[in-house]
């Protein structure tokens, strides 16, 4: 076999593990009941949860509860199955939380709580304007 | 009245420059399909045609922005009638038709540049940029054929575009103002930053362009040599404009730092590794004939890389995943196509050539240049490939979903972490690599020379970076390893250097761009390895009560006139202040008065910097009301001090946003951000009765206050009293923890009826109102109200060596351009060949 040969393959080889390590560290977008199930497994990756805040009938957002040093925040979030679950997270309240649309967290199970690591927020309108105000 | 002439010619210049960029590929390949001249006195004009059309397309659009005709789409939703000139500049790109043109228009501009120069080559070449503009200008076409849309056009009419039930009462309605530019990119980065990237982007065509055309004329190995400067040029701009953009970031966004793995940062790093790559294998397949396939592969997976990077972030498949990727115009179909299109073209021309490849056995010894030079090539092609790939987890969903499979594979959790992790062995070999390609480069290496050339400069480096391992408290092992790699490269390089400078050569640009990327590595290294958030508390709290573990809190609650003590420092907030449009410094925004534009305050009060007198009492200043910066004083025990104004942004269609304050230092940036301020509306408390004699003291929301005296006053805010009025001003000192405040309640006797005036300080939240006077005990009865304190929750974070990064992007733009200008003059010198 000639050395230039040798030399592909190590290359290819390299670009497999490059493709495994990287699936293997990819998270998930899962509901909150499998992320539950995960963690009652012992798997504590780190995972995507999409849904809501919970609001009421009239759309008041229920169950915001900023801690009282205002150095946190936890609160009830609804996944696209409907499943309600309260969620901690370890930095103060961002401003567009309220107004958002769609939540996206990422983090784990700690017994009964989410801990989100990082909050992504979809909110209305943030970078296309749909109406003119008068 | 609206302008419509204006966006209808506006149009028109679009669609001319469409058709004639479709007659001049056409030409250019009958051209060369055929061998006749007769073609390419067609092509030029028609080049020459569709490159003053794109300037007019741009000065039109330009010209809509700045003259405010808010009855057009793009002007009413990227600008606003008090935008600053440079921001309406910036408004012209914000958009995706505008950025789409600002590319095309480079691709003209360096089109016109090369035209003159191409000799042989200009029949493929020039057909390779007219092909490709006549894709680009389709995206902003703007017409639709059979219910088909091509392209979206910067020149719609608002009312065509926004359903507003305005429109169906006035069809004429012109709104009053647009919606601004997004407050990001009120920066003045975002004026340089997108040309600098964009001519990059667009600079990548030309090496794309030769491969090709050498494929084409069957000149397998004579592009390279033409194509090398424009190579070195692309990746040099293309580095500063990536650099900038991560300076942007650093400077405006909040998520601390400069890099954040993001796909839209990701999409455009790709193609600048992989077209460094192909450079260094243009460099041996030039010399020796040897990695011409490379070459080849790599400049064009560099060109098609960066179609691909656009696909990702104008399609709208990136969705969530990323913060800055543009809104979707329905164009996603053709995006794709126009990637389908130039991939296959350039497969086919690869496959129906790859015979004619020249190839040579490269010798793959430790002691040959080109074989290190390949292996160095082939870790940043593997470096891009693993940035790609999970880039592309949203591609992957979406064509799997496509193929009726569930997927949903989610980008890493910890980007950051993510990447770095696998990323900083890629810099290992790279710093590795830049320091001993250097010797390989200009000498040959055999067994015998290798310990004498090598062992000074590692026994130097070893000894700067033991020194450094001893002082920096670094002690992750991946990082250790890079930081005495690069120190390696550094002293290597600056060997070659120094031989170099005494045979009187030429100042190599690859030396000074190896040791350029080498003081990157050790920013990169010490600005994120040794990052440290200063604003760390442990605040004994818990998740919730079920869960035992404490938690560290990343931010400080920092109230105003209560100082704390953090990291050295001692912090303290003073209050909101504003920023005048001609004047330095920072105002607070008591001192002025609004008026009837929001635009616009009046000063309620000469205004002094340093006794002198700056503005007249009732003078009117322009400032931006989004703005507003907190300031935040640092001090050492040693009396040394420096405030910082971290900026919070409100932009009612847009939200808040935050930019840090950073103070730079050589050393070490200290970044700081507000996450939270308190909201601006206040809830005061019910009236609480105080009786205050003068000289004593009572309690105002906890703080000491006392009333100093009381004197009698003819005038209210510049206005005389009436005949018979009574008016006292009650003079309130607070006694503040940094400083004290003043409170100046008003009690007016009119007609024996009683007036009271309260006053206020809102940042300490005291209200005071004289109810009454009592004068047998030289006494008030006060009214207090208190409120929330206002406070701001701050993030503050230490980056030590960040400069080196900064430092390092300059002189690797440098070191390109040195190596660019070298391959000009060898061009020139040297025509062996007719190019």
């Amino acid at each position: 076999m000639k050395k230039s040969h040798i030399l592909g393959i190590v290359i290819i080889a390299i670009a497999v593990m490059i493709i495994i390590i990287t699936a293997g560290d990819a998270s998930t977008y899962v509901s909150f009941n499998e992320a539950k199930g995960m963690a009652e497994n012992g798997n504590n990756k780190k995972i995507h949860v999409v849904g809501q805040l919970k609001k009421d009938s009239d759309g008041h957002i229920e169950g915001m509860e900023p801690s009282e040093d205002l150095l946190s925040v936890s609160f009830q979030m609804i996944d696209n199955n409907n499943t309600i679950q309260r969620v901690y997270y370890n930095e103060p309240m961002p401003p567009d939380l309220i107004r958002s649309e769609q939540v996206v967290v990422i983090g784990s199970f700690s017994e009964d709580v989410f801990i989100a690591d990082k909050i992504l927020l979809k909110c209305p309108s943030k970078y296309q304007e749909e109406t003119i105000n008068l | 009245m609206q302008h419509l002439l204006i966006g209808k010619l506006g149009h028109l210049f679009v669609i001319i420059a469409f058709v004639s960029a479709v007659v001049a590929a056409y030409a250019y390949f009958k051209a060369e399909s055929t061998k006749n001249d007769y073609w390419k006195s067609i092509a030029r004009p028609a080049f020459i045609i569709h490159s003053l059309s794109i300037f007019s397309v741009v000065f039109v659009l330009f010209y809509i922005i700045q003259n405010n005709f808010f009855e057009y789409h793009y002007v009413w939703s990227h600008s606003s009638r008090y935008l600053p000139v440079y921001y309406k500049v910036s408004a012209l790109w914000e958009g995706q038709e505008g950025s789409f043109l600002l590319w095309i228009f480079w691709h003209v501009v360096l089109g016109l540049i090369l035209l003159r120069t191409l000799g042989s080559w200009e029949s493929t070449i020039m057909f390779v940029f007219a092909f490709v503009q006549a894709f680009l200008v389709s995206m902003v076409l703007g017409v639709v054929i059979f219910n088909l849309k091509i392209g979206s056009s910067p020149f719609l009419l608002t009312a065509d575009v926004i359903n507003a039930p305005i429109f169906d009462i006035n069809p004429d309605f012109i709104p009053e103002d647009g919606s601004g530019l997004n407050p990001l990119l009120q920066n003045y980065w975002m004026v340089i930053h997108p040309p600098t990237l964009f001519l990059g982007f667009a600079a990548t065509i030309i090496p794309f362009a030769f491969a090709i055309g050498g494929l084409w004329t069957k000149r397998t190995l004579e592009w390279i040599k033409p194509a090398m400067p424009w190579t070195l040029f692309t990746i040099a701009v293309l580095g500063l404009g990536i650099v900038m953009g991560a300076y942007w970031a650093y400077e405006t966004l909040n998520f601390g730092g400069y890099w954040n793995w993001d796909p839209v940062e990701n999409a455009i790093l790709v193609p600048w590794l992989v077209l460094i790559g192909g450079m260094h294998t243009m460099l041996i397949a030039k010399k020796n004939g040897s990695a011409v396939k490379t070459s080849i592969i790599l400049v064009i997976a560099a060109f098609i890389l960066v179609l691909y990077s656009t696909f990702l972030t104008r399609s709208g498949i990136l969705g969530d995943s990323s913060v800055h990727s543009f809104t979707d115009l329905g164009l996603s179909g053709q995006l794709l196509i126009y990637l389908i299109v130039f991939l296959a073209f350039s497969l086919i021309l690869l496959f129906k050539n790859w015979k004619l490849i020249p190839t040579t056995n490269m010798e793959i010894t430790s002691y040959s240049r080109d074989f290190w030079i390949f292996i160095g090539a082939s870790i940043l092609a593997l470096s891009a490939f693993q940035v790609i790939i999970p880039t592309s987890f949203p591609v992957f969903n979406a064509i799997l979903s496509n193929l009726g499979i569930q997927s949903n594979i989610a980008p890493p959790a910890d980007q950051v972490m993510f990447y770095s992790r696998i990323q900083i062995w890629f810099g290992l070999g790279i710093a590795i690599l830049s320091g001993t390609g250097q010797y390989f480069w200009w000498r040959k290496m055999e067994k015998k020379n290798l310990f004498s050339t090598f062992a000074l400069p590692i026994v130097i480096s070893l000894a700067i970076s033991t020194l450094i391992m001893a002082t920096s408290g670094i002690y992750e092992i991946s990082y250790l390893l890079l930081l005495t790699a690069a120190i390696f490269s550094i002293v290597a390089n600056s060997q070659t250097l120094l031989r170099l400078k005494k045979k009187k050569s030429n100042l190599s640009g690859g030396a000074v761009s190896h040791i350029a990327i080498a003081l990157m590595l050790i920013g990169i290294v010490y600005s994120s390895g040794k990052s440290k958030v200063v604003s760390l508390n442990n605040s004994g709290m818990v998740y919730s009560n079920d869960l035992p573990d404490e938690i560290n809190k990343e931010n400080i609650l920092l109230f105003i006139d209560q100082p704390i003590e953090m990291a050295g420092y001692t912090l303290s907030y003073s209050g909101r202040k504003i920023k005048l449009d001609n004047y330095k410094g920072y105002f607070s925004k008591d001192q002025f008065k609004e008026s009837a534009n929001i635009n616009y305050l009046i000063a309620g009060e000469a205004i002094y910097i340093d006794s002198v007198k700056i503005i007249e009492i009732n003078d009117t200043v322009k400032y931006n009301p989004e703005n507003t910066y907190y300031k935040v004083g640092y001090k050492r025990p040693n009396g040394q001090e420096f405030h910082l104004f971290p900026r919070l942004q409100e932009n009612p269609s847009m939200g808040n946003v935050v930019s840090p304050s950073i103070k730079r230092s050589f050393f070490q940036d200290m970044y700081t951000h507000v996450t939270v301020v308190a909201n601006e509306e206040k809830e005061w408390s019910e009236t609480e009765e105080v009786e205050a004699v003068i000289g004593e003291t009572f309690f105002a929301n906890d703080y000491v206050a006392a009333i100093e005296r009381f004197d009698r006053i003819e005038q209210i805010d510049g206005i005389p009293l009436q005949e018979g009025d009574v008016a006292v001003k009650a003079h309130i000192t607070i006694q503040g923890k940094t400083k004290d405040f003043i409170i100046e309640p008003i009690y007016l006797i009119r007609d024996n009826f009683a007036a009271r005036i309260p006053d206020e300080n809102e940042e300490l939240g005291i209200r005071i109102t004289v109810n009454t006077i009592i004068p047998e005990k030289n006494a008030f009865i006060l009214g207090i109200n208190t409120a929330q304190k206002d406070y701001i929750i701050l993030k503050a974070i230490e980056k030590p060596f960040i400069n080196l990064l900064w430092i390092g992007t300059i002189l690797l733009t440098i070191g390109f351009l040195l190596a660019a200008l070298r391959r000009w003059k060898e061009l020139k010198l040297n025509p062996a060949k007719p190019i």
